[in-house]
């Protein structure tokens, strides 16, 4: 823990999906500070995605707080928690991240479209892009290009520029990297950390790679903080 | 933006978004068209006769009356006697009346026996009279003046020698008593066009030689002598009359519906043709049901596309949903790219139906002798649009409410 308030807070979350009852996860407590970047360590199963859902507010917790930046998620409307996710929180996903249709250039702004605060910060959107674009090394000639058209790891790349674009103050990655080679799983979060560093973005990213540990601030493992329950049915 | 990331997902489709535009232009070109022709048909009809104020003929149905006598459809069952058009006309109500006198054809044409108070009398299209293109109205017994179709379709021209045949597609043809043509009329857009006109005594003069429909073997009258003959006819099909005075119309009619001597009819030819539309209303009202349930077939179509197409979407759309879009956003996309599909196949559809109007125009002119004009789209067909783009919207709702079911559910998180 640091002395600024933590980016992202869960305490005593219990979640159940709906008609699966012998499903439930537990967080009794886990804090990221300002400009953290933390690795989440977890099998798959061990309740990642739920964690993940809650985090971004598609789903709610049935009691306990998920507070990010400051505002408990659970206490605003569905409508206002989408608002909010665009608003601060910056996505990556394992694959598939980007609309295969739309241009680069799109794709990259598609977040400032439904987060008007984060767009506030984007003054010329199309020059942000490019510049996101080329720092995370990226050609200028892919702008226009249909995204679909792109290689796996230009497409990451893409994905993290469009998670960066307007400043987040939490960048959350699912897998990021483990569509892309040894080489390029490296050179992605080197560049994913310079930009995020520029800005002190916390960084959480989720892997099952323990190899990536020596890379992050701090390694949580999703055993020490979450207690998933599977009854026999 | 959220417009052109739409269409750009329409585009990535394009294939099956084709198709579904396609479908709902074609439907719409078919219901735009049926109306086109239905009106197109109706104002051709209601232009084919203006100023004749009463229609008589042997008793039968009005609608029959006014279909043989005027559109040349359908044949008479019974003829007016001599007499009794002689005896209408002295009636002091009639200004002006015009016998006519059929049965007889040319070819494919219908010819016509009249006087030449005809070409002075008959108006079409809110008072037009006919005009001579060629050479001169009739003037002998063995003279013919024809409409500008059968010119056309038969390569006529002024001088021409022409048979006429007894009955209709007989092949028993006068073919002792040739006629010359005089003269070609103007184009009217009406069945005169499709008529060979002689004069009534022309229509005795043909069947001098002839007893029951058949020719007296062996008799062969020349010309000449039958042009000194006296040629009354005993008989005629119908005659149009002028009335003096308006108010004389219903007086005139009544006395002939009752005429003693022989059970005769007389029509007002619009309201006549107000009976013909409400017959072929039933049918009108049936071919806009077909037509418009073509369209719905289309939306219906385009909707069971975008349900099938739903599932291949999900990753889309939870990409949406992780950039903070709400599921309403996903439920306005769906709609709006029905709208736009609806949109695009509505004016496809109008653009085809010119087209095909502009192809069609002269084919339907000769085949059916109906003039479709081409005119620029008319309120109602503007609403006809509407109609089509607001209703592909509704439809779409159908699977735009899953769709935001399952934005929902999926949030953005898909496995596939």
């Amino acid at each position: 823990m640091t002395k600024s308030p933590p980016v992202l807070e869960l305490s005593d979350v219990r979640y159940r999906w709906p008609g699966r009852a012998s499903f439930e996860l537990q967080v009794p407590h886990m804090a990221l500070a300002q400009g953290e970047r933390v690795l989440l360590l977890g099998e798959s199963g061990s309740g990642k995605s739920t964690l993940l859902s809650l985090i971004c507010g598609t789903i709610v917790t049935q009691s306990g707080d998920v507070r990010v930046a400051g505002t408990d998620i659970s206490s605003l409307s569905s409508g206002k928690r989408d608002r909010f996710r665009a608003e601060q929180i910056g996505l990556i996903f394992q694959q598939f991240n980007l609309l295969p249709f739309a241009s680069v250039q799109d794709n990259i702004l598609l977040p400032l479209r439904f987060a008007p605060d984060r767009a506030k910060r984007v003054p010329i959107p199309a020059h942000e892009a490019e510049r996101l674009c080329r720092d995370l090394g990226l050609d200028q000639d892919v702008m226009g290009a249909r995204a679909g058209t792109l290689s796996v790891g230009q497409q990451q790349r893409v994905a993290a520029a469009r998670a960066l674009i307007g400043t987040p103050s939490l960048i959350v990655a699912d897998e990021p990297t483990s569509s892309l080679d040894a080489a390029t799983q490296v050179a992605f979060l080197d560049v994913l950390f310079e930009q995020s560093r520029s800005h002190s973005t916390t960084v959480l990213m989720v892997s099952h790679d323990a190899r990536l540990a020596d890379q992050f601030d701090r390694v949580i493992h999703m055993a020490d903080i979450v207690k998933t329950r599977r009854d026999a049915a | 933006m959220i417009l052109r990331l739409a269409i750009g997902s329409l585009i990535a489709r394009a294939l099956t978004v084709a198709m579904t535009i396609l479908a709902i232009a074609l439907s719409v070109m078919l219901f735009l068209g049926v109306e086109k022709v239905r009106t197109g048909a109706k104002a051709s009809f209601a232009d084919t006769i203006s100023g004749t104020d009463l229609i008589v003929g042997a008793r039968t149905g009005s609608v029959q009356l006014l279909l043989y006598s005027v559109f040349r459809i359908g044949n008479a069952t019974n003829n007016m006697t001599w007499e009794s058009y002689k005896d209408i006309a002295a009636r002091d109500a009639v200004d002006w009346i015009v016998p006519i006198s059929l049965g007889d054809s040319h070819r494919q044409f219908r010819v016509m026996g009249t006087t030449n108070a005809f070409f002075e009398r008959y108006k079409y299209r809110s008072g037009q009279s006919l005009a001579v293109r060629d050479g001169a109205i009739m003037d002998d017994v063995f003279d013919a003046t024809i409409g500008a179709k059968v010119a056309q379709t038969l390569g006529y021209s002024v001088g021409d020698p022409i048979v006429v045949a007894h009955g209709l597609a007989s092949f028993s043809e006068h073919e002792d008593q040739p006629f010359r043509i005089s003269g070609i009329l103007e184009k009217t857009g009406t069945p005169v066009d499709r008529t060979v006109i002689v004069s009534l005594e022309a229509i005795e003069a043909i069947h001098v030689d002839w007893r029951s429909g058949a020719q007296i073997p062996g008799q062969s009258t020349p010309a000449d002598v039958i042009r000194q003959m006296e040629l009354q006819p005993q008989a005629i099909t119908a005659a149009l009359v002028g009335i003096k005075g308006r108010l004389q119309v219903f007086g005139l009619q009544r006395a002939i519906n009752e005429y003693d001597e022989e059970p005769l009819l007389a029509i007002l030819p619009g309201v006549a043709l107000q009976e013909l539309w409400q017959i072929v209303g039933i049918a009108e009202t049936a071919l806009i049901a077909v037509s418009g349930m073509v369209i719905v077939t289309a939306l219906i179509g385009m909707m069971a596309t975008m349900f099938s197409s739903l599932n291949e979407r999900r990753r889309e759309m939870a990409i949406f949903r992780a950039m903070g879009a709400r599921p309403r956003v996903i439920f306005a996309l769906l709609v709006l790219e029905a709208a736009v599909i609806a949109a695009i196949g509505a004016l496809l559809g109008l653009v085809l139906l010119y087209l095909g109007l502009y192809v069609a125009q002269p084919l339907i002119n000769s085949a059916f002798g109906l003039w479709i004009s081409i005119d620029p789209p008319s309120l109602r067909e503007v609403w006809v649009l509407a109609a089509v783009i607001l209703a592909g919207a509704i439809v779409s709702m159908v699977p735009a409410i899953r769709a935001y079911r399952m934005s929902l559910a999926d949030g953005m998180m898909v496995r596939i």
